[in-house]
C-alpha cells in the first residue's frame, strides 16, 4: 500500500529515529512510504492550550497536504487523536462547512502505527527481534481517543526474543498532557511519580509506548533519577531485528 | 456519651461561587500536593471506590446502552427545557406544592430565607445539596439570624470543621477516621469517643436528633425533578435526608432548572446508572420522593416550596459544546477516577463543584474572566478517564478543550495590552506563523539545535529557563538532535526535491 507518513513535528525535530524506524517497518511489510515535505505541525499544542484560532491555518494546511493520500500513518496517538476527533471541531469554530467535510473524510485515512498494522492491514509479526526485557504503556490518547487496544500488545507479543512483562495500573495517565507537564508541574510530576514506581516494580530495562511525547516525560523522570531504565518508541522495537 | 453544645459557627473559606478573588488551581494544587496525609486518605479512598464501581458495572451487560439512554434523555429534555420547567411547575402546583423562580444565588436565597422567617423559624436542618452550597445559603441564613444544620454526617463533619467539601458524595473523603474523632470531642464536646465508625456515626446521630425533632422547616437540593406529577427525588444513602424531608412541617426544595426529567419512567434509567456509577451499590438505600404538600393526609410536609434556579444554567445551555455539562447527575464517578484529583483533592478547585466535572462547570456557570475559574479548564492531563466512566458521557475533555479555547479568546479580545505582550501569547503566535511556513519551520528546527548549546550538557539538559523550568524541576530533557527526520530523508532518497523527495506532487 501507498503511504503518507506524518512524521510529527516533535519526532521530526527531536526523534527523527522513531521516524526512521517506522519507515523500516512500512517498508519492509511491503509498503511504499512517501513522506510530503510541506508538512510541518498539525496544530495539537495550539488547539489543546486554547489557542485555536492560530490552529485553524495549521488544519487547513494539514488537509491540503495529506487530502490526496489514501493512508496518512503517523508513529503518534495524540496527532492522530487530534486529527480524528479535534480537527471537527477546529471547522466547526471556523465556520467553514466544507473544511468540516474534508476532515471528517480525512480523520478516516489517518491511523497512528500499530493501529495501522494490526487493524487496517491484519499483521502483528513484523519480523522483530528484541532481547530486553520490556512493559508497555498505553498512552490515554491511544487507548481512549483512538481505541487502540490490544494491537501494540498484539504486536509485541510477536517480537522474537523479548521478555514482555505488564505494567501495574498501566491504564493512569503518566501526566504528561502536553502544556499541562509545564502549567500544572506540580500536579504532573506527582502523577509521574507513581507512573515511575510501576515501571520500576517490571524490573524492565525498557518501557515503551506509541508516543514519544509521554516517553519524554517518563524518560526524563527515569534520567532524572538514574534509574537505569530507558525509554524506546514502540516503532523502534518493532524495527529491529537480528541483524541490527 | 454526652454531647454538650453547639452552634455551627465557623466560616467557610470563599470559593468561585463567592464573592472576591480565588487563587487558582495551580497555586492551591501546590499546598495540597505537599500535604502527605491528604494524598494518603485520597488516594485510598478513590483507589477503593474505583475498583468497586469497575465491579458494579461489569455486572450489567447493557451498561452502554445505559449510558446512551441517560444521554439521550438528558439532551432531550435540554433541548426543550422550557416546556418541560412549566410542566413541572404546573404539576407541582397541583398536588398543593408552591413553585419560586430564581434568576440567581442571591435570588434563591432570598425566597428561601423569606419562607423559613415566615414561619418564624430560627433554625433549619438540611439534606445534603450542592445547589444550596452554590448559593452560600447557609451563610445568608445565617445573616437572617436562622441557624442551619446539615444533617448527612459527611456534611456536618465539614460544617463543624468550618470546611468546604471535598467531594460532590463524600464531602468528606480528605479526613480520616481518627481526624473526625478528635473533631467531634472538639466540636460537638463528646468525651469518651473511639474512631470506630458505628461509635463516630452515633455521636453525629444523638445530636441531630434533637435538631430534625425540634426543627420546623426542612431544607433540600433534588436529584431529579418529574414534570410530568411533579414528583421531587433526593438519593441518599444514611436516612437523615428521609427524616429531613417527612419530619419538618415546612419543606423547601432548591434545585437547579437542569434536574428536571420527563417522566416517571425515565427513573429506570438513572435509577441503575447513579448508585452503580457513585457508591458501587446495585441499588441505593434511601431514595425518597414525593409529590407537593400532603394536603391533610397527614404524609409529609404540610406545605412544600420548590425552588427552580438558574444562576447561570442558561448561559451553559446557549453554548453548543458547553451545554452536555447539564447532563450531569453527580455521580462522582470522575472524581473517583481522574487522576489529577487523586492527588490534588477537590479544595484545589476552590469550587463546590470539584474534579473534573467541577473543572467544566465552574468557569461556565460563574463565567469566563477570572483568573481562579478560567485555570480549572487547564487542570487535566486530557486522559479522558473520566469520559470513559461518565453515567451520561459528558465528553469531559472535549468540553474542557473547548473551554480553553473561550478562555485565551476571551483574554485576546478583551484583555489589553498586557494580556497581548503576555509571553504565553506572543510564543503561541509565532509558533504559528512558523508552522504555516516550511521554510520557516526547518530553519527553525536549526535554530534549536544551535541554540540549546548553552543548556545541553554531556547529552542532557537538567534545568530550563523561565516558565519553562517547570519542566526540569523533576525531568530531564533531551536535546534536540542535529540531524532532523527529514534531513536523513532527504540523504536517503539522494539528495533534496522541490516537492516530497519521490516526486510525490501532494504538496
Ligand atoms: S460529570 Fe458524569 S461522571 Fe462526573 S459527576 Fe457528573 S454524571 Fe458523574
Amino acid at each position: 500500500m501507498r503511504v503518507a507518513l506524518f512524521i510529527t513535528c516533535f519526532n521530526d525535530t527531536l526523534f527523527p529515529e522513531t521516524g526512521r524506524a517506522t519507515v523500516e517497518v512500512l517498508e519492509r511489510l511491503g509498503h511504499e512510504v512517501v513522506f510530503p515535505e510541506e508538512q510541518t505541525c498539525c496544530g495539537q499544542m495550539h488547539f489543546n492550550t486554547g489557542y485555536q484560532r492560530e490552529a485553524i491555518p495549521l488544519v487547513r494546511r494539514f488537509v491540503e497536504v495529506f487530502g490526496p493520500y489514501d493512508a496518512v500513518v503517523a508513529p503518534s496517538g495524540s496527532c492522530v487523536g487530534m486529527v480524528r476527533e479535534l480537527y471537527p471541531l477546529a471547522a466547526n469554530l471556523a465556520n467553514d462547512n466544507e473544511l468540516l467535510y474534508e476532515v471528517e473524510e480525512l480523520g478516516e485515512k489517518v491511523f497512528e502505527l500499530s493501529e495501522f498494522l494490526v487493524k487496517k492491514t491484519g499483521v502483528t509479526d513484523v519480523g522483530a527481534y528484541y532481547p530486553h526485557r520490556v512493559t508497555y504503556h498505553p498512552t490515554c490518547h491511544s487507548l481512549r481517543m483512538l481505541k487502540v487496544g490490544e494491537a501494540p500488545l498484539k504486536l509485541l507479543r510477536r517480537v522474537r526474543g523479548i521478555d514482555l512483562v505488564e505494567l501495574p495500573e498501566a491504564k493512569e495517565c503518566c501526566g504528561f498532557g502536553g502544556t499541562f507537564a509545564v502549567k500544572n508541574a506540580d500536579t504532573s510530576v506527582a502523577m509521574l511519580g507513581d507512573k515511575l514506581r510501576h515501571v520500576l516494580d517490571t524490573e524492565a530495562e525498557i518501557c515503551t509506548a506509541g508516543d514519544n511525547s509521554c516517553l519524554m516525560h517518563i524518560g526524563g523522570g527515569l534520567k532524572r533519577q538514574r534509574a537505569g531504565v530507558r525509554t524506546v518508541h514502540l516503532a523502534e522495537i518493532l524495527a529491529s531485528t537480528e541483524e541490527r | 456519651m454526652t454531647i454538650i453544645r453547639h452552634q455551627p459557627e465557623k466560616k467557610a473559606p470563599p470559593d468561585a461561587f463567592s464573592e472576591g478573588r480565588t487563587p487558582t488551581f495551580e497555586e492551591s494544587a501546590k499546598e495540597s500536593l505537599s500535604n502527605s496525609q491528604l494524598r494518603r486518605n485520597l488516594g485510598k479512598a478513590t483507589q477503593t471506590i474505583r475498583r468497586k464501581r469497575g465491579v458494579a458495572v461489569a455486572e450489567m451487560p447493557d451498561w452502554e446502552e445505559l449510558r446512551e439512554a441517560g444521554r439521550a434523555l438528558k439532551a432531550r429534555t435540554l433541548r426543550h427545557l422550557d416546556d418541560y420547567l412549566v410542566e413541572l411547575e404546573e404539576s407541582v402546583k397541583r398536588a398543593g406544592g408552591q413553585v419560586h423562580w430564581a434568576r440567581d444565588a442571591e435570588e434563591a436565597n432570598r425566597i428561601v430565607a423569606g419562607i423559613a422567617k415566615s414561619h418564624g423559624a430560627r433554625e433549619v436542618v438540611k439534606v445534603k445539596s450542592i445547589a444550596t452550597d452554590e448559593t452560600k445559603l447557609n451563610e445568608y441564613l445565617e445573616g437572617e439570624g436562622i441557624a442551619a444544620y446539615e444533617t448527612d454526617l459527611a456534611e456536618l463533619i465539614i460544617q463543624l470543621a468550618g470546611e468546604t467539601s471535598s467531594h460532590i458524595l463524600v464531602p468528606a473523603i480528605h479526613k480520616n477516621r481518627s481526624e473526625i474523632r478528635e473533631l467531634f470531642m472538639r466540636e460537638l464536646g463528646v468525651e469518651d469517643l473511639s474512631d470506630d465508625p458505628p461509635d463516630l456515626a452515633n455521636a453525629a446521630r444523638l445530636y441531630l436528633r434533637k435538631k430534625f425533632l425540634s426543627a420546623k422547616v426542612g431544607i433540600s437540593g433534588a436529584n431529579f425533578a418529574v414534570a410530568e406529577t411533579g414528583t421531587v427525588c433526593v438519593v441518599e444513602s444514611e436516612g437523615n435526608g428521609r427524616m429531613c424531608t417527612t419530619l419538618p412541617p415546612v419543606l423547601v426544595t432548591l434545585m437547579g432548572i437542569e434536574k428536571v426529567i420527563p417522566q416517571w419512567r425515565d427513573y429506570e434509567v438513572f435509577m441503575q446508572l447513579l448508585p452503580r456509577s457513585s457508591t458501587a451499590e446495585r441499588m441505593n438505600p434511601y431514595t425518597s420522593f414525593w409529590t407537593g404538600a400532603s394536603q391533610g393526609s397527614g404524609d409529609g410536609p404540610e406545605e412544600f416550596h420548590l425552588v427552580l434556579m438558574d444562576n447561570g444554567r442558561t448561559d451553559v445551555l446557549a453554548d453548543e459544546i458547553g451545554r452536555q455539562s447539564l447532563n450531569c447527575i453527580r455521580c462522582s464517578a470522575c472524581l473517583n477516577v481522574c487522576p489529577v484529583y487523586e492527588r490534588t483533592g477537590g479544595h484545589a478547585y476552590n469550587s463546590v463543584y470539584p474534579g473534573p466535572i467541577g473543572a467544566i462547570l465552574t468557569p461556565q456557570l460563574v463565567g469566563i474572566g477570572e483568573p481562579g475559574p478560567d485555570s480549572l479548564p487547564y487542570a487535566s492531563s486530557l486522559c479522558g478517564a473520566c469520559y470513559e466512566v461518565c453515567p451520561v458521557k459528558i465528553n469531559i475533555p472535549q468540553v474542557l478543550i473547548h473551554l480553553r479555547g473561550k478562555v485565551v479568546r476571551h483574554k485576546q479580545d478583551e484583555g489589553g495590552l498586557r494580556e497581548r505582550l503576555d509571553p504565553e501569547n506572543v510564543a503561541m503566535q509565532a509558533m504559528g506563523r512558523i508552522f504555516a511556513n516550511r521554510r520557516l519551520y526547518e530553519g527553525a528546527q536549526k535554530a534549536a539545535h544551535v541554540g540549546q548549546w548553552p543548556l545541553a550538557r554531556s547529552g542532557t539538559i537538567h534545568r530550563l529557563p523561565g516558565k519553562l523550568a517547570g519542566w526540569t524541576e523533576a525531568r530531564d530533557l533531551k536535546p534536540v538532535p542535529e540531524q532532523t527526520f527529514r534531513d536523513w530523508w532527504k540523504t536517503r532518497r539522494g539528495g533534496p526535491s522541490p516537492n516530497g523527495s519521490t516526486g510525490d506532487g501532494a504538496s
